[in-house]
């Protein structure tokens, strides 16, 4: 589904991402965990198509198409979902509006009928109930004076009415309190299919008490430094960052 | 930087023109408002025009439009009657007061509200039928001695709405003016002076439309007065869609007594340079007045809202919101101004100024000003220029939402609050999709 290829990605003439090789199949569940400063967030943006970010080499093919030249409409027409770490607050744009434009301008591109009123406004019940938000919601600004907890929510709800291929949640866990996280955690796990795949971006290891991941990928200094299973998460959990800074720094050494 | 125009030889222009006026009158010499268009013109000589150098016009140069010489059209021009019937509001056509190059059009006006002496009908037969009452109004709130568009106003006065509502009278349905634009290969100038009286305890609507059938040069320099007497209840909407290489300067000029509300909404979308002067009098005790405004201009649009507030009496409440989208090198000017007055205790005043810049090239000069001589009141003011937010278009995209349709939303989202303060659902239906069509085909 997605397969990146020795990614370099700078940020004002910084090198962030030092080459970075991914793959995701369907049906998986990949957790990219790291320090603060890794370049977790990059690689989320970068993937989603935000447009401050150098891409100095490397390829990303997600269906076969050329991620890095779409735009990113069409991205998220493809199947390609971003759970924002910061979501935008946009007064004046309802959350039934924006909803319905984005429902309708995905099922335009695949070539399927609009939906009526009646099934946008049942099929939005059904995905509220999810994450267990009221209906009034819809009504309301696009995360305008939402709690942090409702926010992330509010990302989780847009990814069930939009049913993504791949979902990158980027820390979606920080800044939730247990109940949240079961809420959002228990959102993703309903979600998950044979046929669609997940990227967690997280810097804790408590997310995925809750959402087991086939893998575990350590991005340190822009680059993956460990890739195992769920164990390595705790072991991460355990011994922390520290070991793997050491390992790198060893690397670095022998390299030199 | 314009050159400022010299402006004599303009002023005497309007002199010539106005002598050329005089003699087309015919029969209308003889009313005896004719007196008071002659002192008019006198008092334009004396004032002359606006420069820059004064402070009210500092950032408005009307050097083009001195710079043209407009004809006048002294016959009703004729129009295919479909042309007015693609201005039309839905839900408000039963009143209807057609005016094209600002003459009125009999054959497409109807008014269908009745009640005793009520009065809707043009000034032109006003001066005929009803001297006792322009004798006691016209003139009388807005002042030719000190403002010169006003008094070349005043010495052209000729035509315009005439609105007499007695005491005690509510009028159900809005009333619906429209101005139609169309000067075929001339250019003109047209001076529409409208006189609106509402008593006591009544309450009336009115939507005026401004459009023009084809892209010309033209000036037009309105004046309007309204009076809106103990109890009344006003709504006054004006929706200007002028041809982009037309001038238009429009003072309004309200005065309410006691308990009287006076509620307005205006937008402006045409016109090279435009220039709206709303000046608002709370002479009693407990009145309210409500200005909304909403702009949208591109290209080298020039657009100028000055308001003045003036609460003389304790009391009253003003609240101003107006949100402007400028594109392109368009320039917009807001100077609002709240006096409130020794007496005026217990004065609640809001006034706020938003914009959204959608070039780099585009330019607002935002000027909100309290000048409050009283110690009890509470007032506040502000402004702020902001862009499409990057973020929230990012947002929007990532969900799969095209550039441009976010784009739109972003623009809708910015306006939308302003729209919700009009109170006729019919025009506010009206203004909506208006608004929103002009949105998309801009972009």
């Amino acid at each position: 589904m997605l397969k990146i290829s020795n990614l370099r990605v700078a940020v004002e003439n910084t090198e962030i991402l030092k080459g970075i090789d991914l793959e995701v199949k369907p049906g998986e569940l990949h957790a990219i965990m790291g320090p603060n400063g890794s370049g977790k967030s990059t690689l989320a943006n970068v993937l989603a198509g935000k447009e401050e970010y150098e891409i100095l080499n490397g390829s990303v093919t997600f269906k076969g198409h050329d991620l890095l030249e779409m735009a990113p409409e069409d991205r998220a027409r493809e199947g390609l979902f971003l759970a924002f770490q910061y979501p935008v607050e946009i007064p004046g744009v309802s959350m039934a509006n924006f909803l319905k434009q984005a429902v309708n301008e995905i099922r335009q591109y695949r070539g399927q009928e609009s939906l009526n009123a009646r099934t946008f406004l049942s099929t939005m019940r059904e995905k509220l109930n999810l994450v267990q938000m009221d209906e009034k919601f819809i009504s309301r600004s696009v995360n305008e004076g939402f709690s942090g907890g409702e926010k992330k929510r509010n990302e989780i709800f847009q990814m069930a009415m939009l049913e993504p291929s791949l979902a990158i949640l980027d820390e979606t866990d920080s800044g939730l309190d247990i109940d949240a996280l079961k809420i959002v955690a228990d959102g993703v796990n309903k979600l998950r299919t044979k046929d669609n795949a997940f990227i967690v971006v997280t810097h804790y290891q408590r997310l995925l008490n809750f959402i087991v991941p086939d893998f575990v990928h350590v991005l340190y200094q822009g680059k993956i430094v460990e890739s195992g299973d769920k164990e390595l998460a705790l072991h991460l959990e355990e011994y922390g960052y520290d070991w793997v800074k050491e390992e790198a720094k060893e690397q670095q050494a022998v390299e030199e | 930087m314009i050159k400022e125009a010299q402006t004599e030889p303009k002023v005497e222009w309007y002199i010539n023109a106005f002598e050329k006026f005089e003699k087309s009158l015919n029969g209308d010499k003889e009313i005896p408002f004719h007196a008071v268009r002659k002192k008019a013109i006198e008092k334009f000589q004396q004032l002359g025009f606006p420069t820059t150098r004064i402070e009210e016009w500092k950032y408005t140069n009307i050097k083009p439009i001195l710079d043209q010489q407009f004809g006048t059209i002294d016959k009703p021009q004729k129009i295919d009657k479909s042309n007015i019937d693609n201005y039309r509001i839905k839900g408000i056509e039963e009143n209807l007061i057609v005016f094209v190059n600002g003459q009125y059009i009999d054959e497409f006006s109807h008014i269908t509200l009745s009640s005793k002496n009520l009065v809707i009908k043009s000034l032109s037969r006003a001066f005929r039928e009803n001297p006792d009452l322009i004798k006691k109004h016209l003139t009388h709130y807005a002042s030719y001695t000190e403002e010169p568009f006003v008094a070349l106003n005043t010495a052209f006065t000729r035509e315009g709405t005439f609105i007499y509502v007695p005491d005690d009278t509510v009028l159900d349905a809005p009333i619906h003016v429209i101005n139609i634009s169309d000067p075929g290969q001339t250019t003109f100038q047209s001076h529409p002076r409208n006189l609106m009286i509402i008593g006591k305890n009544s309450q009336v609507s009115l939507v005026e439309t401004l459009n023009h059938l084809s892209d010309n040069v033209y000036f037009q320099n309105s004046v309007t007065e309204v009076l809106v007497r103990e109890n009344a209840i006003v709504d006054h909407i004006k929706i200007q869609d002028e041809s982009k290489l037309s001038f238009r300067i429009a003072t309004t000029q309200v005065q309410q007594e006691q308990s009287s509300v006076y509620h307005t909404f205006s937008i402006d979308l045409g016109g090279a340079l435009v220039r709206n002067n709303l000046n608002i009098g709370l002479n009693g005790e407990n009145a309210e007045a409500n200005l909304f405004g909403f702009y949208f201009i591109n290209g080298k649009q020039h657009l100028d809202n000055h308001t003045n507030i003036d609460h003389l009496v304790p009391n009253c409440n003003s609240n101003e919101l107006y949100k402007g989208i400028l594109d392109d090198k368009s320039r917009a000017v807001f100077s609002g101004t709240i006096f409130v007055e020794k007496d005026a205790q217990k004065t609640n005043a809001f006034q706020s100024n938003k914009n959204l810049l959608l070039s780099n090239e585009a330019e607002i000069d935002s000027k909100p000003q309290l000048k409050i001589f009283a110690d009890d009141v509470k007032c506040s003011h502000g402004a702020t220029i902001g862009q499409i937010d990057d973020e929230a278009l990012f947002y929007l995209r990532q969900r799969g939402v095209s550039l441009e349709d976010a784009h739109i939303l972003l623009r809708q989202a910015f306006a939308s609050d302003v729209f919700e303060k009009i109170r006729i659902p019919a025009a506010k239906e009206y203004i909506n999709q208006l608004i929103s069509e002009r949105l998309k085909s801009e972009i």
